[in-house]
């Protein structure tokens, strides 16, 4: 529903900045090629990104996540002290964040689920500690590869599409950082109140 | 950097590949069943991207974006976003394929090699759908009570929209 609303006020928007500023002509213009626009780019975006989604697949088929998700369980353990013992929730939370890393949006959120079932049993009702920092790191993306937006790019025309790498990474790393940092901070700021 | 990561997509191809073939996994047919999945996401993001391509050129067209990007420009560009990614902060948490459209409208326009262009698509490469994401996992256990955890999101998608503006100007 809030996507009718924002859709509904950018073109009253438009509309209402194409009188002011005399620009009405340009915005009907626009309101006819819009559409085509979007066909273009899936056009354009299609191929690298059924030529990603496809790798993937082959580094899923070969055991990659299994063999991510063991690597990253006893890292995640320490971010999930409550539930540190608690061999089916981590696992669920591992493999969750090992879907997450390579961009296995479709697996990675039933896996998610899976460990919150798991949290949300000890504290019915309420978002315990745990869950809001499974939720949280959730919210932040840590895609190794941006398959999607690098199919974008070479969409627009760009050469080399996968050069913004190395800056996705740091900021999703500060981002990640972030929100585990808010959700510690704030964990203890919400026990006093 | 650019030699490394002309290395990077090649290596990555021939690693899958390798991998595949030691857990003697049929490594072509994979790919091109992995590719469907492509094509599954194009089919359910291209609907969505009608009604928004056409709003959003609209709003281009109509000199809103120019005047928003003008209006909060200074604030922006004081903590080092290109202001042309306005639009982008306010959707990004809110629509994926929104968000999606608007990058790729910017890309199209300033070109996706500038820097609105590149700090648009890293902004989109380190942020997530936030609302939506805190929608279904709590919609999935039946909480309403989410205490600080829309909050603490919403942290780290302020810091993964600066540092996505710093790390641009760090690399290019």
């Amino acid at each position: 529903m809030a996507m009718s609303w924002i859709w509904v006020i950018m073109v009253g928007l438009s509309l209402l900045f194409g009188w002011q500023n005399g620009t009405i002509a340009e915005v009907s213009a626009a309101a006819g090629t819009g559409a085509q626009s979007a066909v273009e780019l899936c056009v354009s975006m299609a191929g690298p990104l059924c030529l990603w989604t496809g790798v993937m697949a082959v580094l899923r088929e070969s055991g990659g996540l299994e063999k991510l998700s063991g690597l990253l369980r006893p890292v995640l353990g320490r971010l999930y002290p409550a539930f540190h013992g608690d061999d089916t929730v981590m696992e669920s939370i591992s493999a969750n964040v090992s879907a997450n890393l390579l961009g296995l949006g479709n697996a990675a959120t039933p896996l998610g689920i899976q460990a919150a079932r798991g949290m949300a049993e000890r504290s019915p009702g309420v978002a315990s500690d745990a869950l809001c920092m499974l939720v949280v790191c959730n919210t932040a993306s840590i895609q190794l590869i941006p398959t999607t937006i690098a199919a974008v790019r070479s969409g627009a025309g760009s050469q080399t599409p996968f050069d913004i790498l190395p800056a996705v990474w740091l900021a999703s790393a500060c981002s990640v950082t972030a929100g585990i940092l808010a959700a510690r901070l704030f964990a203890r700021l919400w026990r006093r109140i | 950097m650019s030699g490394l990561t002309a290395l990077l997509l090649p290596g990555i191809l021939l690693a899958a590949g390798l991998a595949g073939m030691r857990k003697r996994v049929d490594v072509y047919r994979t790919l091109g069943e992995g590719a469907k999945e492509g094509l599954s996401i194009l089919l359910r993001i291209l609907p969505n991207l009608i009604g928004l391509m056409t709003a959003i050129s609209m709003l281009r067209a109509s000199g809103f974006l120019d005047w928003a990007a003008e209006l909060l420009g200074p604030a922006l560009t004081l903590v080092g976003i290109p202001p042309e990614t306005v639009g982008l902060l306010l959707i990004r948490p809110m629509s994926g394929s929104g968000a999606l459209g608007l990058g790729a409208e910017l890309m199209q326009t300033y070109g996706p090699d500038s820097l609105a262009g590149r700090t648009a698509a890293v902004m989109l490469g380190s942020t997530e759908t936030t609302f939506y994401t805190i929608s279904v996992y709590f919609g999935a256990v039946g909480i309403h009570k989410t205490r600080y955890a829309v909050p603490a999101a919403l942290c780290a998608d302020l810091v993964g929209f600066l540092a996505a503006a710093w790390a641009v100007r760090l690399f290019f």
